[in-house]
């Protein structure tokens, strides 16, 4: 078992606080099966001067959070990929999330890194992220079929450091709501990212994305395989199987060429 | 943010992103710090074919940093040729000079313009946002 990056320094009522969901992500990353995968699809250079054909992988965590997938990734890159060159990239919505996710990352890595954390942005999903530059994509949604909060304060509330108890006590689960109610189905947000995966992936991209029974995953996947052909979509990881249900899943997108 | 991390970022407007422009976004009113970290050869190594070179030294020469060499280093040119053989490799004055530029050097505050619709980004406490007023999206 991989050590579990420390969230202690993170406050929990306007950030999400790692959970299930969390956890599942890094089961999956360090599974077997993953490990292989991704050892696979990004070997390492093999002589020191052959990195133009295998260069260092970006791995982009949308919704950072508390940042303890980013950082576990960032902390175990050699483990999960076999090399030392990953560079890690966050976005966060949350001010706060971003902080506390950049931080979280500093503690988790301990030298010698195998990774190189570029920073923590705030933005909508991958908006600002270049075109076909990810080749690690990994998102933990907002997927609670819950109403979308009202974003016209969200700068506001992103800026404003100083305010009432009531007001502080509003934006605080005005953020936790953006953590996690997903809209109809839990999947208006998630629809919305799917949208920007086939832009933002290299050739060599892969994706991982949790997903709740009320997403209706098996349809996820199916809309995702027929974007193009050679678009994978496969569940990866599952917990809290009940009477046949899987609660939670981590469904992996990438593309076959081969196909 | 370092300036690495510019090699990834972009307008995040939708229309942008297919206009070459839109990328690099370009630093305006910067204050830039330096945060030194050890300097890891194989990982520089490893970028050097990740970098956009052309617009990286745009981006240094308007943030009035060093000019970068005209054309993308290889691999060998972040090798000290004077590392003896046998012994571990050391660093080139190229490899701590891409070092110093992309690593160590952060933008602190200012704003990051797109050159095709001229939105500003602002950077605050290092931190940049891309969020865009409701209209925009
Ligand atoms: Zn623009």
């Amino acid at each position: 078992m991989l050590p579990t990056p420390s969230t202690t320094h993170v406050c929990f009522d306007r950030v999400y606080e790692p959970a299930e969901d969390s956890y599942l992500l890094l089961d999956t990353l360090s599974s077997p099966s993953e490990i292989s995968f991704l050892h696979n699809r990004f070997p390492a250079p093999s002589t020191n001067d052959a990195h133009a054909d295998s260069p260092a992988p970006l791995v982009l965590e949308v919704g950072v959070g508390s940042g303890v997938v980013l950082a576990f990734v960032a902390a175990n890159a050699h483990t999960l990929f076999g090399r030392n060159d990953v560079l890690t990239l966050g976005t966060d919505l949350n001010r706060y999330a971003c902080d506390a996710a950049a931080q979280t990352v500093r503690h988790a890595v301990t030298a010698p890194a195998s990774s190189v954390n570029l920073d923590i942005v705030i933005a909508d999903l991958a908006t600002a992220i270049r075109p076909r530059s990810v080749d690690v994509f990994i998102f933990n949604p907002p997927y609670v079929p819950d109403e979308l909060p009202d974003f016209s304060r969200h700068e506001t509330y992103n800026t404003t450091t100083t305010m009432g108890k009531s007001a502080a006590f509003e934006r605080d689960s005005y953020l936790l709501r953006l953590s996690y109610a997903g809209g109809e189905e839990g999947m208006v947000v998630t629809n919305r990212m799917l949208e920007q995966i086939p832009e933002i992936l290299s050739s060599r991209g892969v994706g991982y994305l949790l997903l709740c029974a009320q997403n209706k995953p098996e349809e996820v996947k199916k809309t995702i395989r027929a974007w193009a052909p050679g678009w994978m979509a496969e569940t990866v990881g599952t917990s809290g199987k009940k009477a046949g249900w899987e609660k939670l899943q981590i469904v992996r997108i990438w593309r076959d060429d081969t196909c | 943010m370092k300036l690495l991390t510019l090699n990834f970022l972009t307008c995040a407007i939708k229309t942008c992103k297919s206009t070459p422009a839109s990328f690099p976004l370009h630093p305006r009113d910067a204050e830039l710090e330096i945060a030194e970290t050890d300097l890891n050869l194989a990982f520089l190594k490893s970028i050097l074919a990740r970098l956009l070179w052309p617009e990286l030294r745009t981006i240094c020469s308007e943030f009035g940093l060093p000019t970068l060499p005209e054309s993308r280093p290889e691999p060998a040119d972040l090798v000290d040729p004077d590392s003896s053989e046998g012994e571990e490799e050391s660093p080139s004055q190229t490899a701590r000079d891409l070092h110093r530029v992309l690593l160590e050097t952060c933008m602190r505050e200012g704003k990051l313009v797109c050159g095709n619709c001229g939105h500003e980004y602002a950077v605050k406490e290092g931190v940049a946002n891309f969020l865009l007023p409701a209209h925009l999206v």
